[in-house]
């Protein structure tokens, strides 16, 4: 983005010889319009605009099956595929089962299941990295290997055979996302430590006479905390990608567990009858979700670690 | 792409030759024969890249598959019970007991898996539960159509990505380009399977203009006109779905590019601005981006998944989901392959292009 070099709008338009403006050459023969406002939020505004939609969001997720005192699995057939009214925000689907509730509940696991996996991948991927970074030679080598290998496999296919050969239970859903997402992570951590080994502090502790495992304990674990931290709120909206893919291909939780997957799942059928609303309301809730936490990432990690590469956390 | 080299006038200070892929001043042989020794060193150096790449493909494989049987082994799941189907619950104990060892089950699985090993190496792949047939032949049959429906979207997505990445770096800050990168920044969240099913919900159910699933209607030929028609949607969602990511990098090369010094000075030297834009800005920005393409296969992969299994579509990729719901154990073990396979070769593929294409990527690594 032209952002480092775009000079503010008053100074520019009074005077074209302004290095900002030659730097920016491309803007002069093209045509590239004069932006009189900032093009981009600032980190904070976005970070905070993220974080109240987020919250917003797990507010709905946490509360409304706790206040509403209506049980998400309850069957009323005579109120089966109604359109969304005053009593039922979100209408019903074909079992008269109210969305609004269920997709709330959807939403909690669906988080709650994302939530572990990021976390328990990063921790992983951290444990994993730094070993391989700080030990170096065939250990590295070796684990560089095996992150190729999942690497080469994409992530929900491997994902698939994991659920399928351990059929049904959460802890098969939370292995298939952590043990999939742990590599690009891994990768991060090795090549930050890496790069931390170069620095003089780490020779200071090593002359000072510090053992391996206390330098990876008190130098390189918290040197890597904020990348950790980056790619575990970045890890959350694949994870949440994930098992409501698996929900949704019908590998993932059994049908009538509510999750953000099952509930499109069962979306695909009712929308044959003409419910619209049983796909837009658990789908609008899942793509918020993932742009309210894509965006408290990206802020986090354009205040934090201004100039990290974007790239490195696909 | 034909390029003039630039003609040499008596005036010009002495160009340069590279020698041993250092730039030195102009000796008294033919330059031409020092620049050919050094493309020619060039290819070898790309050649031998290729091949340790290549190297490298046979360890992974084999780690993949070995991961995969042992992800089997370690589970709970009975493998008499993927072999029987229906027929486990019915069968008495003494014929389940006579397959377990007929099949080899109760050998340790490392046994198995070099069994398995040595049969894949003479082109057998097993026989599929799912589908009663071996499974080198079900790849076969549905290999087509998911090539079909990946390249058709592939090949949309990366035109998009340029036509829309290349328009909107020229309108800089426009209100196109605005719609644009904010759609792309919201497009990225959306999962395939969603806008499937809203594809689905609006062209098929809405508006009724496309079908809503399947290669053929029922009980139609396979014709050209038919399946075009069924490919509209699928292979649209699976373009959607890659789109974003491709234009939004093109769209960020091309404003750096668009500030480079060669840029500005061909533009200085009076060249026209659609003459800049094609044939100084475009090459050097783009190059990248085939490298780009061939490290988004893994999300192609899964986009087809998701993609098949909500169009029926009759590809590989539909038959992970159907053998995955039924542990068809050979037909999984194949299809991870399968799958790591183009993985490992796209991204080959992919930098040995680049490197041809562009003399100044190294070629180690």
């Amino acid at each position: 983005m032209a952002d480092a070099t775009r000079v503010s709008p008053g100074e520019a338009a009074k005077d074209r010889g302004d290095p900002g403006e030659w730097i920016d050459a491309g803007r002069s023969w093209t045509r590239a319009r004069r932006t009189t406002k900032r093009a981009r939020w600032p980190a904070r505004r976005r970070l905070g605009a993220g974080m109240t939609a987020l919250a917003i969001l797990i507010a709905y997720a946490v509360l409304v099956p706790a206040v509403a005192g209506i049980d998400e699995r309850m069957v009323d057939l005579s109120m089966a595929g109604t359109v969304p009214s005053a009593a039922h925000p979100f209408g019903t689907d074909q079992a008269g089962r109210d969305l609004f509730v269920r997709t709330a509940a959807g939403l909690r696991i669906s988080l709650l299941i994302a939530g572990l996996c990021a976390v328990l991948s990063t921790i992983l991927g951290v444990a994993v990295g730094a070993l391989a970074g700080a030990l170096g030679g065939w250990v590295d080598r070796i684990v560089m290997r095996v992150v190729d290998t999942v690497n080469a496999v994409p992530h929900l296919l491997l994902g698939i055979v994991i659920v399928a050969l351990y059929r049904g239970s959460l802890v098969a859903i939370v292995a298939s996302i952590a043990l999939t997402h742990w590599a690009p992570v891994a990768r991060l951590i090795r090549s930050e430590v890496l790069s931390l080994r170069q620095r003089e502090f780490i020779d200071a502790a090593i002359s000072g006479g510090a053992s391996r495992r206390r330098v990876i304990r008190r130098h390189f674990l918290p040197a890597v905390v904020p990348q950790a931290v980056l790619a575990a709120v970045l890890l959350l909206p694949h994870a949440v990608w994930h098992e409501s893919a698996l929900s949704f291909l019908g590998l993932g939780l059994p049908p009538h567990r509510a999750s953000l997957g099952t509930l499109l799942d069962e979306a695909r059928e009712s929308l044959l009858l003409g419910s619209w609303w049983t796909l837009v309301f658990p789908s609008l809730m899942l793509v918020l979700t993932t742009l309210a936490v894509a965006a408290c990432g990206a802020a986090w990690r354009d205040r934090v670690l201004p100039r990290r590469l974007a790239e490195e956390m696909r | 792409m034909r390029r003039r080299s630039p003609r040499p006038s008596p005036g010009m200070p002495g160009v340069g030759v590279v020698e041993n892929g250092q730039i030195g001043p102009r000796s008294d042989h033919n330059p031409c024969q020092g620049l050919w020794s050094v493309v020619g060193q060039r290819r070898r150096l790309i050649a031998r890249m290729a091949f340790r790449r290549l190297a490298m493909v046979a360890p992974v494989l084999f780690l993949t598959s070995a991961v995969v049987f042992g992800l089997a082994a370690a589970s709970p799941f009975d493998p008499l019970a993927g072999y029987l189907g229906d027929r486990y619950l019915t069968s008495g104990a003494a014929e389940q007991e006579q397959l377990r060892v007929t099949l080899g089950l109760d050998d340790p699985w490392y046994e198995q898996y070099t069994r398995w090993l040595g049969s894949l190496l003479s082109g057998d792949l097993g026989t599929s539960r799912v589908y009663g047939q071996p499974v080198a032949q079900v790849l076969a049959e549905r290999l087509p159509w998911t090539m079909l429906l990946a390249g058709t979207a592939l090949a949309g997505a990366v035109l998009g990505a340029l036509v829309l990445g290349v328009w909107t770096a020229w309108r800089q800050g426009g209100l196109a380009d605005r719609l644009v990168t904010g759609l792309a920044h919201a497009l990225e969240g959306v999962p395939p399977f969603v806008s499937a099913l809203v594809a689905i919900g609006v062209f098929a159910l809405g508006l009724s203009w496309l079908p809503v699933a399947g290669l053929t209607d029922a009980g139609a030929e396979v014709s050209f006109g038919q399946v075009a028609r069924h490919l509209v949607l699928p292979a649209g969602v699976l373009a959607i779905a890659q789109m974003p990511w491709l234009l939004l990098h093109v769209r960020q090369s091309l404003l750096g590019a668009l500030g480079e010094d060669h840029v500005t000075g061909a533009r200085a030297r009076g060249l026209a601005a659609r003459v800049v834009m094609l044939r100084h800005v475009l090459p050097t920005a783009l190059l990248p981006f085939i490298t780009l393409v061939g490290t988004r296969l893994p999300e192609l992969v899964t986009g087809a998944i998701l993609v098949e299994s909500v169009f029926s579509w009759p590809g590989v990729a539909e038959a992970v989901v159907r053998s995955a719901t039924q542990v068809d154990f050979p037909m999984l073990a194949a299809l991870t392959l399968l799958s790591a396979v183009v993985v490992l070769l796209g991204s080959l593929i992919a930098d040995v292009a680049y490197a041809l294409l562009d003399p100044r990527v190294a070629t180690d690594g």
